[in-house]
């Protein structure tokens, strides 16, 4: 089961953690990731973030990526939820939540998911420092981490 | 025609959300519609930037992928989310 949402609100991991697994006996490992504004980048102490996105491809792109996870690793369930717009600091951003019998298979689809979120789903970073805003620039790393899981047939 | 869209600090540069373009008989690709738009001179060279990014009709893509009438591309910098 894929579930798959982009929203201004702000969320709750735990509650989101529980919400994944509701007491469903087939789930053995449930990994999650949760990503949060930091206070810190590129040597800028950073007071908050814009996030921009384009609607309706960012929702098809977070669910290929998932169903592409489903289709690598024998998964119960995957949640993706994004925040877009205004973003304080220590808030969360993302939670990305993958859900097997067996923990290798969560820990690895819940790794993945995350590397092509990064580089293949049209969101965009600003961030607020007190010399002005600027937007995020792009990291060959996030590219690279991606890659290791190149032997995939298809990309989203 | 064709619709042209940009995002984050291509959207800002540009100060251009959207644009529609007499369609070209010699584009071939999406590359072709990037260079076109680059030949305005700043700030549109931007757009030759190693970091761009496109999409077709909603799909990621790369500068070599076919276009054609009527389609949405989409120009943008490498991705930042997470």
């Amino acid at each position: 089961m894929i579930t798959i949402k982009v929203q201004t609100a702000p969320f709750d991991p735990g509650e989101l953690t529980n919400s994944v697994h509701a007491g469903d006996a087939a789930i053995g490992a449930l990994v999650c990731f949760t990503g949060y504004v930091r206070d810190f980048n590129q040597q800028q102490t950073v007071q908050g973030l814009f996030l921009e996105h384009f609607p309706g491809m960012t929702e098809k792109s977070l669910q290929r990526i998932a169903e592409l996870a489903g289709e690598r690793w024998p998964l119960q369930a995957v949640h993706v939820v994004h925040r877009v717009g205004q973003l304080e600091l220590a808030e969360p951003i993302v939670f990305v939540a993958a859900a097997s019998a067996h923990r290798q298979d969560a820990f690895e689809a819940c790794a993945f998911i995350m590397d092509y979120l990064k580089t293949r789903a049209p969101f965009w970073k600003k961030e607020h420092t007190a010399a002005g805003s600027h937007w995020v620039e792009g990291r060959f790393s996030d590219l690279e981490a991606a890659d290791r899981w190149a032997d995939d047939q298809e990309s989203p | 025609m064709i619709t042209v869209l940009f995002f984050a600090k291509y959207k800002e540069e540009l100060q251009t959300e959207r644009l529609q373009l007499d369609w070209q008989q010699d584009w071939r690709t999406l590359g072709d519609v990037r260079d076109h738009l680059a030949r305005r001179g700043a700030p549109w060279t931007i757009l030759e930037d190693s970091t761009l990014m496109c999409a077709l009709n909603e799909e990621m893509c790369s500068l070599n992928t076919p276009v054609k009438a009527g389609d949405e591309v989409v120009f943008f910098p490498m991705v930042t989310g997470g």
